[in-house]
């Protein structure tokens, strides 16, 4: 009988690859465990084996092709005596694969299921008008962010598990260690809590560190470094050494990865006096603001996202593009009801306001940007306009930042409010691993959609 | 009592060395003016701290304070070895390392009561102190926190390539955290010039070292890293100062880290609340009689004639004299200014 032999899915969030080389032609035998393909992902370039033993049938995705989506038939292997027509019946691989000959330029599709995108994103101030805007993925955008300020800055320098050799564990830093060499791009033992003072001591001298968090539930075992040495020090000489270093890493869920691997840390930091703490959602903030991150002479958090890596946004094709910490940005303008989220968050306030213009709500949309300091004039502004606020997380609701916010909105602007600010956060529980579970603890666009008629009376 | 003896018996073992690395170094030998400045150095620090004592008793001084008394000639012979930009990191029992890096005794002191002109305008107190013009780096209040912070100090001497070396002091009890190992591993893979001056006082706050560490030579701890070792009187000042030159040294010449297990003892409790129920009053009698450093430099300087009890007497004076004008100082100093709660937060970008 023929087997299909199906695209593999090689990391938590991979949702389609290129398939770069085949290692067998049509009438090849194979054995389990021979290497018959490399697939590339955003991430690495990987091998595929053989699993089961045979004639390699039909090959049914040419080399080369992208965009090749996970549990695709990419060939057809067939037993002894079978005939090769037997592979004949198999389906073709998605027909929306292109082949790397094509001269078409193969925009890089977002990970995330597409939703017809109704909202056209508002335009940033801090952008002059007329730039030319080159689609970039957040993963490049945080590369060259890095290697632009290693060009201009002797004194900066990136640290952390997997940066250098294998080019990062998510491939932030692909191709620093070859423009930068092995003092400035360096390779750390599996010891958080080490080097995270290490970068902590070298930045007290002067120094400007970048120091990577595989993930920051790995910074879990460094933020005594983070807390009590880096945002306290300053303080406590009484001004007279500080530590002008980022700490940069994945925040939050990625994908079917367990309670340990998908916390968000953005309230965590945030609470604590003497730290800067950025999220990004787009690539042009994620580049200006990590500059910005690397410039600032004070500890800060940079808090990005796995599945937004691979995402590509317009960012300013600009010599040297700066972004402000501490200032949040209106996604979208709108009436109805104040959405403010940060990361990834935005995706869900971005879908849900969607889904909100077709019920006649009229949503404005603030991606934070930084969480701390927190721009609350723009929330304020907002909330003073729409006389509604949903906030989104996918942290823990409790002492969140939807909490903090919507404290400071009760302070500042209670009477303005025609509702209760409601907030969307991550379920009160660990992570679970089950698909279906992990989608209920997560925020979803039917909970803020929900929440936005129960603020408007919809 | 048999706490005492077995911890007694840590100090009076034999010097060890590991294998690939140097052997403990013979005392350095000290001419009169050397001898004459060691003791004049040590003798600073304590008078400073039996003040510092004294104030915490009269309210003068607040939460915690750990005093240095009896563990004087380690930091005094480690500084000895230092050249220009070598930067000095240390934990909560701080007060000596200030000193020795030469510090404003006025400016230490009033930080200790919390006023406007100590080292950190009276945000820092006791354990959490810096000078950035002297190289001291604090002065931090979490065990172990300063050896991977020292740990970075030398990444930078390595990456600036300035010939500089940290010297990162740490107590037997810190010497069992784990971000120790974690540094030292990272110390030796790149090797970093820096010295990890253990300074062994034989009790982690309250718990004897062979109550908490199960390798009590210190000197071995590297071993894992292939960091050498050695054992250091840390009750000569002489010692630790040959000691210091050759470790400064190792770093120098660019063999990476070295551990130094300073033998020593601390006379007054872990800090000022400290019921002294884990050791005798006899052992730490003893200690003063036998193994003094300050009495030790004395006894040499009078039998070989170098200074007369008098002219010794006058050095104490003068010490004790910089030591009242320093308290004073911190009595009558103002607090700082309530505007102060909010200043030194974050350094404010494009100010």
């Amino acid at each position: 009988m023929a087997t299909d032999i199906l695209m593999p899915a090689l990391s938590p969030t991979m949702e389609e690859g290129t398939l770069a080389k085949w290692l067998v032609k049509e009438g090849d035998a194979v054995a389990a465990g021979d290497v018959i393909a490399e697939i590339e992902t955003d991430k690495a370039t990987m091998e595929v084996e053989a699993v089961d033993e045979g004639t390699v049938g039909r090959i049914a995705v040419a080399e080369g092709t992208e965009n090749v989506k996970v549990n695709a038939v990419i060939a057809v292997l067939i037993e002894d005596g079978e005939s090769v027509d037997a592979a004949a019946n198999a389906p073709a691989a998605e027909p929306e694969a292109e082949t790397a000959a094509s001269v078409e330029p193969v925009p890089a599709a977002p990970i995330a299921v597409p939703t017809p995108v109704a909202i056209t994103p508002a335009s940033d101030p801090d952008i002059p008008e007329g730039t030319e805007m080159v689609s970039t993925t957040v993963r490049d955008a945080l590369r060259d962010a890095m290697a632009e300020e290693m060009r201009q800055d002797e004194d900066v320098f990136v640290m952390g598990e997997e940066v250098a050799e294998y080019q990062g564990a998510y491939k932030i830093t692909q191709g620093l260690l070859d423009e930068f060499g092995a003092k400035r791009v360096i390779d750390t033992p599996i010891t958080e809590h080490g080097f995270a003072g290490i970068g902590v001591g070298a930045a007290m001298a002067g120094l400007k560190p970048i120091v990577e968090f595989m993930t920051f539930n790995f910074a879990m075992q460094a933020i005594d470094q983070i807390v009590n040495s880096a945002a306290k020090t300053l303080y406590m000489s009484g001004g007279q050494m500080g530590a002008p270093i980022v700490f940069r890493g994945p925040n939050g869920a990625a994908a079917r990865v367990g309670a340990q691997h998908s916390q968000c840390y953005a309230a965590w930091y945030s609470h604590i006096p003497g730290l800067k703490v950025v999220a990004p959602y787009g690539a042009a903030d994620a580049k200006g603001l990590l500059k910005a991150a690397i410039r600032d002479p004070n500890p800060v958090i940079f808090l990005e996202n796995e599945i937004l890596y691979g995402q590509s946004f317009d960012v300013p094709a600009l010599d040297d593009f700066v972004l402000p910490i501490g200032k949040a940005r209106i996604h979208k303008s709108g009436n109805d009801v104040t959405l403010v989220s940060f990361g990834h968050g935005v995706k869900y306030a971005i879908d849900a306001a969607a889904a909100m213009a077709e019920l006649g709500i009229d949503a404005e949309i603030i991606d934070l940007r930084t969480i701390r300091p927190m721009d609350m004039a723009t929330i304020i502004g907002s909330v003073k306009k729409t006389n509604r606020c949903i906030t989104i997380e996918e942290g823990f609701p409790q002492s969140g930042v939807g909490a903090e916010i919507g404290m400071q909105i009760m302070q500042e602007a209670f009477d303005y409010l025609d509702a209760p600010v409601l907030r969307i956060t991550g379920k009160d529980v660990p992570m679970p691993y089950a698909a279906n579970l992990e989608k209920l603890a997560l925020p979803s666009v039917e909970e803020i959609v929900e929440a936005a008629r129960a603020v408007t009376y919809k | 009592m048999a706490k005492a003896k077995t911890a007694k018996k840590s100090t009076t073992s034999k010097s060890t060395t590991s294998k690939a690395g140097p052997k403990t170094p013979a005392p350095k030998d000290y001419s009169k003016s050397r001898e004459l400045e060691a003791y004049r150095d040590m003798l600073m620090i304590r008078r400073f701290e039996e003040k510092a004592g004294q104030l915490y008793g009269m309210g003068f001084i607040g939460g915690f304070c750990h005093l240095y008394i009896g563990q004087e000639a380690v930091v005094t012979g480690m500084q000895a070895a230092l050249i220009e930009g070598d930067q000095v990191i240390t934990a909560y029992r701080d007060h000596g390392h200030m000193l020795a890096c030469n510090m404003d005794p006025k400016g230490v002191m009033a930080e200790l009561t919390g006023r406007e002109g100590g080292y950190s305008r009276g945000k820092g107190g006791s354990m959490h102190m810096f000078s950035k013009e002297k190289n001291f780096y604090g002065g931090h209040g979490i065990v172990g926190a300063q050896v991977s912070l020292g740990t970075g100090l030398a990444f930078n001497n390595r990456y600036r390539e300035n010939g500089n070396v940290c010297l990162t002091y740490f107590g037997d009890g810190a010497s069992n955290q784990g971000q120790v190992y974690e540094s030292f591993n990272m110390a030796k893979l790149w090797d970093l010039p820096v010295v990890y001056v253990i300074e062994n006082n034989r009790y982690a706050m309250g718990t004897a070292v062979h109550r908490s560490s199960a390798l009590t030579e210190f000197s071995r701890r590297g071993c894992s890293f292939n960091i050498p070792g050695i054992e250091v009187d840390g009750m000569d000042v002489r010692a630790v100062q040959a000691a210091g030159e050759l470790a400064t040294e190792w770093c120098r010449s660019g063999k990476g880290p070295i551990i130094l297990d300073m033998q020593t003892y601390r006379y007054r409790g872990h800090s000022m609340s400290d019921p002294a129920k884990y050791r005798t009053k006899d052992e730490v009698q003893k200690m003063r009689a036998e193994q003094d450093p300050i009495e030790r430099v004395k006894q040499r300087v009078l039998e070989k004639k170098w200074s007369t009890e008098d002219q010794l007497k006058a050095i104490d004076k003068e010490v004790r004299g910089i030591v009242a004008a320093a308290a004073e100082f911190a009595q009558t100093n103002p607090e700082p200014d309530p505007g102060e709660l909010y200043t030194d937060v974050l350094i404010e970008v494009g100010a």
